[in-house]
C-alpha cells in the first residue's frame, strides 16, 4: 500500500536535520564528511519552510494525479506502479521547468549545477531495502513519519474519539 | 537497525562480558544512548551551528543551499573557528583549574593547614625553586613550598610578561610563539581572552580565532597542566616505576570495593592513606569483608597508580562496566569525565555514588565535600560509608570478570634518565643515540580518551602495535595508557611480543616496557618536558619541530583533548587525531589546521580514523624528520605483522638493512 511522508507540524523545531539527511542520502559517498566535499554538491529534496514560530518540512506529496507528470513533455517524470513515488529519469529531463511551474507546493526545483530538476523520490532505494526515507530517519523530534494514508486516518479517528468521549463526559483511552 | 554485538563495541573481553550482562538485565549504557541519539546532528559535527548570540541560532547548509552566513554575517569559517576557540578555552580551563587546586593545596600544606599531607618531593621542589629564581639557601622545605606555590598561583593572574614555564621551551619554539603573538601570558587571561574573542561581533577573522585556540592551549600545556604535574610531584611525591594491574579483574569478591574516578589526585591520595588505617580495616572485618580494595577509573586512577601502585579498574567507558559487576560498594568522584548516567545505573545496584569536589556536583549523588584541613579524617569518613554499604551487596548480582593484566607505570621525565642512562650516569644520551643510530625510529605520544563512536580501545591498540613494530617508542597518558595497560602492552614482555628488533634491543637492555605510562592527562606536560630534554641532549635538533616525534589521540572526545591538541601542535609537534575536529563545515579552517598552521607553529593536525593509516602517516612524518636530520638508516626492517603477539624466537627476522 502506498506510504506517504506524514508531517506532524507541532513537532517540527526547524532544525533542518531533514535537509542534511536528504542531501547525504542523495550524495555519492552517502556519508556526511564525504558528501560535503562532492562536486556538484548534493541537493536536498526537502526544504524547511515557515517563519517565526511556525515551520514545517515540505517535500513532494507524490500526488495521485500529478500535475508535474502531466506537463512533462519528455515523460522524464514517471512512477513504476500506483503505490510508487514519482521519480526523475535524468537522461530524459531537458530542464524545461514546466514541472516547477505546475507543482502546487513549490517542492520541485532546478539544480543549477546539474542543469536538471530535483524532487523527492521518497528514497525509493532505501525503502526497497526495508529502511525509512532519510528525512524521517534524520528527524530528531518525530515530526516526520512514513505511513499509509489508512494509518494516518485511523490515528486521526482515534484522536477524534478521545475528544468526543471527553465532550460526552466519558474520558477514556483511544483504542 | 540491528544493535551491534558486544564484540563490536569493545576490544576488551571484560567490557564485552559486562555489555552482555547489561543487555540481559535491560540496563542502558553509553552505547545504547549513542544508538538512541542517531543520527547525530550534522551541523554540530561540522562545527557550523552558531549559538553565540540570540539573533540565531544560525546554521550554515554545508551543501551550499540556503544562507551561507549567519545573521550577523559570520562565514562558516568564522563560525567553526569561534566554536573551536570556545572548546579550546574550556579544555584549557579544565586542566588549569585542576592545576590551580594543586597549587592551592601545596600552599596550604606549606602553611601547615592540611594535617595529613606533607611535602613528599623536596628534591623536585628545590630544583623548581632554583629554576624560578627563588633563593633556596637556608630555606626550609615549607618556606620554599610556600614561595613556589605563590609563584605558581601568580601565573594564573599574571598581567605582565609570560608564564614562568615558557622559558623552558626551546628558543625556536618561543620565537614562533612571539612572532605569532601567542606566547601565553596569564593562564586565566588567555582563557578569558579567548572566550572574549568568540563573543558576538568580537573577533571575526578565522586565523585570529585559531591563534586564540593555540594561545589558550599553550596556557594549558605550558601553564595549568605543567603546574598540575610539577606541583603534584612536589606535594604528593615523584612517581617511580612500579608494578600494578589493570582491568575489572582487580575488583575482589570478598572485599569492600571502592572506586575513585575523575582527575584530581589530592583526595584520592588521602583515600589511599586512609584505606590502610586500622579503623577502616577493622570496619571491613566487622562488616564481614576480608579487606578493602581501592581501584581507579580514568585519570584519578592514573594519579594513584603512578604514586601508590593502586590498581586500575578501567578507562572512560569502564565507569559503567565497573558498576555492572555488582561488586562496587562506592564510587568516589572528583572532577571531569564522570557520566551523570551513573546515578541511574547505581540505583540498580547497592553502589553509593559520592561526589567530593566543590567544582562538580551531580544530581542524585551523595555530596561529601572533601575538607583538606582534615584530609585523612575526611577520607576515612568517606571510606567508612562505603564499608558500611558492604552488607547491602546483593551477591546474586555479583559478576566480576577475571581479566586483569600486569603493568609497569610511574615513568617521568626525570625517571627516564635513571632507566636509560643508569642511576650513576643519568642522561638522555642513550635515547638520543638509539634514535640517531636507527635502533629507535622516534618517539610518539599516544594519549587521550575513549569514545563510543568506535570500538573501545581498538584504535589505541592497533595504532600502538603498528608503531611498536616499526621501532617507535610509545609514551602514554590518560585513557590510552589504561587501554594499553589492560592489553598487556605496558610490560617489558610486550617488547618481545610487539616491538621491532631495534626497539626490543633497547627495551631488553634497560628493562623498559616499549610503552611508557607517564600518568594522567595533565601529565602530557611530562611529554613536553621530555622533548625539552631530548633537544637539550643534542643531536636531534634544537626545535620540537625537528624531532622525529609525533602525537596521537585516536579515540578523543573531550574539549580537554582539543586544548591538548593545540598546545602540542602549537609547540611544533605533528598530531594525528581520530575523528576530525568539528570544523569540517569550513574547508578554510580544516585546511589551515591540517596544512597552513605548520608554517606558523611547526606542527599540524591530521584527521585519520583508521589507526593503521594513522600509524602510516606518523611513520612517514618521522622518517621525513630523520632524513632532514641526516640520521642513520633504520637498523632493522619493521617486524612482520604475522609475528605480532608471538615472542621472537629466531634471528632470521633480524635481517639488517644496508
Amino acid at each position: 500500500m502506498k506510504r506517504m511522508l506524514v508531517i506532524r507540524i507541532k513537532r517540527c523545531l526547524a532544525c533542518k536535520s531533514c535537509e542534511l539527511g536528504c542531501a547525504i542520502a542523495h550524495s555519492e559517498s552517502g556519508e556526511l564528511f564525504g558528501a560535503i566535499l562532492e562536486q556538484p554538491a548534493s541537493r536536498s529534496r526537502v526544504r524547511v519552510a515557515g517563519d517565526a514560530g511556525f515551520a514545517m518540512p515540505l517535500q513532494c506529496r507524490q500526488c495521485e494525479t500529478a500535475p508535474c507528470m502531466g506537463v512533462c513533455p519528455t515523460k522524464a517524470l514517471n512512477r513504476s506502479g500506483v503505490d510508487d513515488p514519482i521519480v526523475l529519469d535524468h537522461g530524459l529531463c531537458i530542464g524545461c521547468t514546466w514541472c516547477v511551474m505546475a507543482c502546487p507546493f513549490g517542492v520541485i526545483s532546478l539544480d543549477e549545477q546539474r542543469r536538471a530538476i530535483v524532487k523527492c523520490d521518497q528514497c525509493f532505494d532505501l525503502v526497497q531495502r526495508g529502511r525509512l526515507p532519510a528525512c524521517v530517519t534524520a528527524c530528531p523530534s518525530g515530526a516526520l513519519t512514513f505511513q499509509t494514508s489508512d494509518d494516518v486516518s485511523r490515528e486521526k479517528r482515534e484522536a477524534c474519539l478521545v475528544e468526543f468521549r471527553r465532550a460526552a463526559g466519558q474520558p477514556g483511552e483511544a483504542v | 537497525m540491528p544493535v551491534p554485538g558486544s564484540h563490536q563495541r569493545s576490544s576488551d573481553p571484560a567490557a564485552c562480558r559486562m555489555l552482555e550482562l547489561a543487555a540481559q538485565n535491560a540496563l542502558k549504557l553509553a552505547y545504547d544512548r549513542y544508538d538512541a541519539m542517531q543520527p547525530l546532528c550534522g551541523y554540530g559535527q561540522l562545527g557550523i551551528c552558531c549559538q553565540n548570540c540570540n539573533m540565531g541560532p544560525c546554521r550554515i547548509n554545508p551543501f551550499g543551499d540556503g544562507p551561507q552566513t549567519g545573521i550577523c554575517g559570520a562565514s562558516p569559517a568564522v563560525i567553526a573557528a569561534r566554536n573551536l576557540a570556545r572548546k579550546s578555552a574550556v579544555g584549557s580551563a579544565a586542566h588549569s583549574d585542576h592545576g590551580r587546586g594543586i597549587a592551592q593545596m601545596l600552599l596550604q600544606t606549606a602553611r601547615g593547614k592540611t594535617p595529613g599531607y606533607r611535602i613528599k618531593g623536596p628534591a623536585k621542589l628545590r630544583k623548581l625553586a632554583e629554576e624560578w629564581g627563588i633563593p633556596t639557601a637556608g630555606a626550609t622545605t615549607e618556606q620554599l613550598a610556600e614561595k613556589v606555590a605563590l609563584a605558581a598561583l601568580e601565573d594564573f593572574g599574571r598581567q605582565d610578561g609570560v608564564l614562568r614555564f615558557v622559558s623552558r621551551a626551546p628558543q625556536k619554539v618561543r620565537a614562533r610563539w612571539e612572532k605569532a603573538g601567542v606566547a601565553p601570558r596569564g593562564i586565566d587571561r588567555e582563557i578569558v581572552g579567548t572566550l572574549h574573542s568568540t563573543n558576538m561581533g568580537a573577533s571575526n577573522e578565522p586565523h585570529h580565532l585559531i591563534l586564540n585556540c593555540v594561545r589558550a592551549g599553550l596556557a594549558d600545556g605550558w601553564g595549568g597542566s605543567m603546574i598540575a604535574t610539577e606541583l603534584s610531584d612536589i606535594l604528593l611525591g615523584e612517581p617511580a616505576p612500579l608494578v600494578s594491574e589493570a582491568n575489572l579483574g582487580v575488583l575482589k569478591r570478598d572485599y569492600v570495593n571502592i572506586l575513585v574516578h575523575g582527575h584530581e589526585p589530592v583526595l584520592s591520595d588521602a583515600l589511599v592513606v586512609a584505606s590502610q588505617s586500622d579503623e577502616v580495616l577493622d570496619a571491613c572485618r566487622d562488616a564481614g569483608a576480608q579487606g578493602l580494595q581501592l581501584a581507579g577509573i580514568c585519570c584519578t586512577a592514573n594519579e594513584v597508580l603512578m604514586r601508590h601502585g593502586v590498581p586500575i579498574a578501567g578507562n572512560l567507558l569502564h565507569q559503567e562496566f565497573a558498576l555492572v559487576t555488582g561488586a562496587v560498594e562506592m564510587m568516589v568522584v572528583d572532577i571531569q569525565c564522570i557520566f551523570p548516567a551513573l546515578r541511574d545505573l547505581a540505583k540498580k545496584y547497592h553502589t553509593l555514588m559520592v561526589s567530593t569536589s566543590p567544582k562538580a556536583h551531580f544530581e542524585g549523588f551523595q555530596h561529601i565535600e572533601f575538607d583538606d584541613s582534615r584530609a585523612i579524617e575526611s577520607a576515612k569518613q568517606i571510606l567508612l560509608a562505603g564499608v558500611a554499604n558492604y552488607v547491602n551487596r546483593d551477591k546474586s548480582k555479583v559478576h566480576i570478570p577475571t581479566e586483569k593484566s600486569p603493568l609497569v607505570a610511574g615513568f617521568t621525565t626525570e625517571g627516564v634518565f635513571d632507566h636509560l642512562g643508569g642511576r650513576y650516569r643519568p642522561s638522555y644520551r642513550p635515547l638520543n643515540n638509539a634514535i640517531s643510530d636507527g635502533r629507535i625510529r622516534g618517539v610518539v605520544a599516544v594519549v587521550g580518551c575513549n569514545t563510543v563512536k568506535i570500538k573501545q580501545d581498538e584504535a589505541h591498540l592497533a595504532l600502538v602495535k603498528e608503531l611498536l613494530r616499526h621501532d617507535v617508542l610509545v609514551v602514554q597518558t590518560g585513557c590510552s595508557a589504561i587501554a594499553c595497560g589492560k592489553a598487556g602492552l605496558l610490560t617489558p614482555e610486550a617488547a618481545d611480543l610487539y616491538a621491532g628488533n631495534g626497539l626490543k634491543e633497547v627495551c631488553d637492555a634497560v628493562g623498559l616496557p616499549p610503552c611508557l605510562h607517564m600518568g594522567s592527562c595533565v601529565d602530557i606536560s611530562r611529554i613536553l618536558t621530555a622533548c625539552i630534554e631530548i633537544c637539550r641532549e643534542g643531536g636531534l635538533g634544537d626545535d620540537f619541530a625537528d624531532l622525529p616525534v609525533a602525537g596521537a589521540a585516536p579515540e578523543w572526545m573531550s574539549d580537554k583533548a582539543i586544548a591538548i591538541g593545540f598546545y602540542v601542535v602549537g609547540s611544533g609537534v605533528y598530531t594525528v587525531v581520530g575523528d576530525p575536529l568539528p570544523v569540517m563545515g569550513s574547508p578554510v579552517v580544516a585546511d589551515y589546521l591540517t596544512n597552513g598552521i605548520e608554517k606558523d607553529f611547526g606542527g599540524k593536525f591530521a584527521f585519520e580514523k583508521d589507526p593503521i593509516q594513522a600509524a602510516r602517516l606518523i611513520i612517514k612524518h618521522i622518517d621525513s624528520k630523520r632524513e632532514a636530520l641526516h640520521l642513520s638508516p633504520m637498523m632493522f626492517e619493521p617486524r612482520p605483522v604475522e609475528s605480532l603477539g608471538k615472542p621472537l624466537v629466531d634471528d632470521s627476522a633480524r635481517a639488517a638493512v644496508g
